[in-house]
C-alpha cells in the first residue's frame, strides 16, 4: 500500500503526484471555478492567452489562478497553423514564465481534431527553442512514435473530441500506444465526461488524465472535481494491483466444500 | 519623427502620436500587465519592445491571461 501512496509521474522531469490535471474554463462563476479546482486536488492547471479587453475583466482571473499556486499548464487552444501556434507558445512562455506548453494545433472545425502534420511540425520547432511540449493529439500510434521521436517525453493522446464528454472512444488504440511507449508519460486530454472514463485510462496505464468540460459542464462542478479525483485514485491503484485475468467461463467465489442439499436435484 | 502613425492593436485601429517605437505603443495604448506581444505575426520579447521601431499598417497582437482547458 505504501507504494501506492508514493506513487508519483514524471512531466520533463517533475515529479507530479495528482493524475489529474484541470482546466479552468467554462465554469459558472470563478468563486465555482476555485472551488472546483481545490476540491480535484490538481497541481497543475491550464490556461491560455487572448487578446487584452479594455476593461479589467481578466484581472480577477489571473490572480485566482496564481492564488491556487498551481503549476501553470498554458495551450495554444484556437491555433490553426504552425506559426500562429509557435507565436503563441512564445508569447505564453514570457507571460507565464514557464517553458511548458500543451501544444493545441486544430485541423478541423467539425470536431477540432488536432492537425497530426502541423502538430509534428510545430513540435520540432518548440522543442529546439527549449520548450517542454506536450502535445494534444489524436489516438494515432504512429503519430504518437513520431512524436516520442522528435523528442517529447509526455504525449496528450484525446479520449474523444473536446467537449463531448463521450469518454475513451477507441480504447484499442490508446491501449496500443500505452503498449508501444511504455517509457512516456501518457496523459488522456479531451472528451472525458464522466468519472469512470478517467477511471478506465488510468486503469489501462495512462499516467494522467486533463479535462475540463466534463467538471465545469457538471450540474455541481465542485461535487464532480471530487468524483473524479477519486476516480483516477481508483483507476491508478486498479492498475497497479493488476487486475485479475478475464475469464469465459463462471468459477464460484464461495466454497462449494461442505455445501448442503449438494446437487440433490440435478437439472 | 513627430508624425502620427496608424496602425492596429488587437484588430482595432490605433493612431500613435509622434512616439513610435514599440514601447510607446504599449505604453500609449494603455497595456496592463501580465501581457505578452506579437509585431506582425512575429512574437517580441518585451525586452526588445524598446528598441523595435513600428512602421504605418504594423499589427500587433497584445495577449493577457485567460481561462483554458
Amino acid at each position: 500500500m505504501k507504494d501506492c501512496i508514493d506513487d508519483s509521474f514524471n512531466i520533463y522531469g517533475e515529479q507530479i503526484n495528482s493524475r489529474l490535471l484541470i482546466g479552468s474554463a467554462l465554469y459558472p462563476s470563478p468563486a465555482i471555478m476555485a472551488e472546483s479546482i481545490e476540491a480535484s486536488g490538481s497541481q497543475i492547471v491550464t490556461v491560455s492567452l487572448r487578446r487584452q479587453q479594455s476593461a479589467a475583466a481578466g484581472d480577477d482571473f489571473w490572480q485566482l489562478i496564481k492564488d491556487t499556486g498551481l503549476k501553470i499548464l498554458p495551450n495554444t487552444a484556437g491555433c490553426h497553423s504552425v506559426k500562429e501556434a509557435v507565436t503563441l507558445a512564445q508569447m505564453c512562455r514570457e507571460v507565464f514564465a514557464t517553458d511548458w506548453i500543451k501544444l493545441e494545433l486544430i485541423g478541423d472545425e467539425y470536431n477540432l481534431q488536432p492537425d497530426p502534420f502541423a502538430l509534428l511540425e510545430a513540435t520540432k520547432i518548440l522543442l529546439a527553442e527549449g520548450f517542454k511540449v506536450l502535445p494534444y493529439c489524436t489516438d494515432d500510434l504512429v503519430l504518437c512514435q513520431r512524436l516520442a521521436q522528435a523528442g517529447c517525453e509526455v504525449l496528450m493522446p484525446w479520449g474523444a473530441p473536446i467537449g463531448t464528454g463521450k469518454g475513451l472512444l477507441n480504447q484499442y488504440n490508446l491501449k496500443t500506444i500505452r503498449e508501444r511507449l511504455p517509457e512516456l508519460t501518457l496523459i488522456v486530454d479531451a472528451g472525458l465526461g464522466l468519472p469512470s472514463h478517467a477511471c478506465q485510462a488510468l486503469e489501462m496505464g495512462y499516467d494522467a488524465v486533463l479535462l475540463n468540460s466534463a467538471i465545469a459542464g457538471a450540474g455541481c462542478p465542485v461535487t464532480m472535481s471530487c468524483a473524479f479525483k477519486a476516480a483516477v485514485e481508483a483507476g491508478r491503484f486498479g492498475y497497479l494491483a493488476k487486475a485479475m485475468p478475464e475469464k469465459e467461463v463462471a468459477a464460484p467465489s464461495t466454497p462449494t466444500m461442505g455445501m448442503p442439499f449438494w446437487h440433490q436435484n440435478k437439472i | 519623427m513627430n508624425k502620427t502613425m496608424n496602425i492596429m492593436i488587437n484588430g482595432q485601429p490605433f493612431v500613435l502620436s509622434d512616439k513610435h517605437t514599440l514601447l510607446d505603443a504599449l505604453s500609449q495604448f494603455g497595456a496592463k500587465e501580465p501581457f505578452a506581444v506579437a509585431l506582425n505575426g512575429v512574437f517580441i520579447a518585451r525586452s526588445l519592445c524598446a528598441d523595435t521601431q513600428l512602421n504605418e499598417g504594423d499589427s500587433l497582437e497584445l495577449l493577457s491571461p485567460i481561462q483554458g482547458g
